[in-house]
C-alpha cells in the first residue's frame, strides 16, 4: 500500500432518507479494505476530526464522518454550526444511528469495501459509538472516553442525552475503550461500571486507562491532548482495527 | 469533560458580529464546556445569538471560570451603579 489518499467532502444519506454532509478519506489503489466511520465530537465537523479521518485513510481504511449538525447549519462554521446544534438540544439519539449507519452503508458500497466497517466517536461521539454498536450491523466499535454510556445525566438535563445500560445487552460488536484516569466523565469508577456490564453479557471488549490523562487527550489542539496517552492509543486502535476489519 | 449542560435564555439588545456588523441579539446560550479557541480544558462559554439569521448571526465568547465570575459581578457593579428608574 502506497501513502496516497483522496479525501473530499460530499453527500450521503442518512438518517430518514436525508442528504447529509460527509468526509471521506481513502488511500488510493483498488486493494479490498474496511472502512471506518468516524463520528465527531461535540465542537463539530472541524478541523481536527477531519485530521482523524485522513489518518485511517493512512492506516489504509475508506474512512467517512457525517456531520451531524447538518441539519441545523448546512454550510455554516463548524464552530457556529455545535453552537446551532446546542442551542437546539443536541442530536437525538434515532438521528445519530441512521445517519451513522448511511456512513456505513455508503462505506460498503464502496469497489473496494470488504463489508466490514467499524465506528469510533470521541467525547460524545464514544457514547455515540457505543450506541451505533448496538443498533447497528458494524464489525468494531471504539469509545474515546464517552460520558453518560454508564451513569445518569443530572436532572433538568437541556440535551438528548441518557445512559445506554438498557441498551448494552444487545451490543454487537466488539469494543474497544479509551480512557483518561483523571477525566470524571466518564470517571474511572463508571468505566469499572462499563466493564463489568460488558463483562456480565459475554460482550468482547478491551479497554486501557491512561495515567496522568483526562478527557480528551487524542484532542491535538486542545491544552487536554496526552502524547503519550494518545500514541498508545492510536497503536491500540491501529492493533484492534486490524483485527476486526481486515480481510478480501 | 463535556458537560453537556446548557442554560438558555432569550435576551433584548444587538452585538457587533461577522463582518463588523450589527445585529439584533434575541437569544443567549450560556454552558461550562470545551471551548474551541481559549487555551483551557474547560471555559464559560455564552454565545450571543439570533437564530433567526442563521448560524453564523453569533458572537461567541469563552472566559476562564474565575474571568466569568469576575464578568457577573462587574455587570452587576455596573447595573448597581445606574439609577434605579434607568434599570427597571
Amino acid at each position: 500500500m502506497g501513502e496516497s489518499l483522496c479525501a473530499q467532502t460530499g453527500l450521503i444519506r442518512g438518517h430518514g432518507g436525508d442528504e447529509v454532509e460527509a468526509y471521506l478519506a481513502r488511500p488510493s489503489g483498488e486493494e479490498a479494505r474496511g472502512g471506518v466511520v468516524v463520528i465527531h465530537h461535540m465542537p463539530g465537523f472541524d478541523r481536527a476530526t477531519k485530521e482523524i479521518v485522513r489518518r485511517f485513510a493512512e492506516l489504509g481504511y475508506d474512512a467517512s464522518c457525517p456531520n451531524l449538525y447538518w441539519r441545523e447549519a448546512p454550510g455554516a462554521a463548524p464552530d457556529d454550526a455545535a453552537a446551532s446544534a446546542r442551542a437546539s438540544g443536541g442530536v437525538p439519539d434515532e438521528r445519530l444511528i441512521g445517519d451513522v449507519g448511511g456512513a456505513a452503508a455508503y462505506l460498503r458500497s464502496l469497489p473496494s469495501s470488504n463489508g466490514k466497517v467499524g465506528v469510533i466517536g470521541y467525547c460524545s461521539g464514544g457514547r455515540q459509538s457505543v450506541l451505533a454498536a448496538c443498533n447497528l450491523d458494524l464489525d468494531a466499535a471504539v469509545d474515546c472516553y464517552g460520558a453518560f454510556v454508564v451513569g445518569t445525566p443530572p436532572e433538568g438535563y437541556p440535551l438528548q442525552v441518557s445512559s445506554l445500560v438498557d441498551q448494552l445487552p444487545r451490543l454487537r460488536a466488539p469494543l474497544l475503550g479509551l480512557f483518561g484516569k483523571e477525566d470524571s466523565h466518564p470517571s474511572p469508577e463508571q468505566v469499572a461500571e462499563l466493564d463489568e456490564i460488558l463483562t456480565a453479557n459475554d460482550k468482547p471488549h478491551e479497554f486501557h486507562s491512561y495515567d496522568a490523562a483526562g478527557h480528551a487527550f487524542f484532542a491535538v489542539d486542545r491544552p487536554s491532548y496526552r502524547v503519550a496517552a494518545a500514541n498508545d492509543g492510536w497503536e491500540r486502535i491501529g492493533a484492534f482495527y486490524g483485527r476486526h476489519l481486515a480481510g478480501v | 469533560m463535556c458537560t453537556y449542560a446548557t442554560v438558555q435564555t432569550a435576551l433584548e439588545g444587538s452585538a457587533k458580529g461577522p463582518g463588523s456588523s450589527w445585529f439584533s441579539v434575541t437569544d443567549g446560550t450560556v454552558y461550562f464546556d470545551h471551548p474551541v479557541h481559549a487555551m483551557a480544558e474547560h471555559t464559560l462559554n455564552i454565545d450571543f445569538a439570533d437564530p433567526a439569521k442563521g448560524p453564523s448571526a453569533r458572537v461567541a465568547v469563552e472566559l476562564t471560570a474565575a474571568s466569568a465570575r469576575d464578568l457577573v459581578n462587574a455587570i452587576q457593579a455596573a447595573l448597581d451603579s445606574a439609577p434605579n428608574d434607568l434599570t427597571l
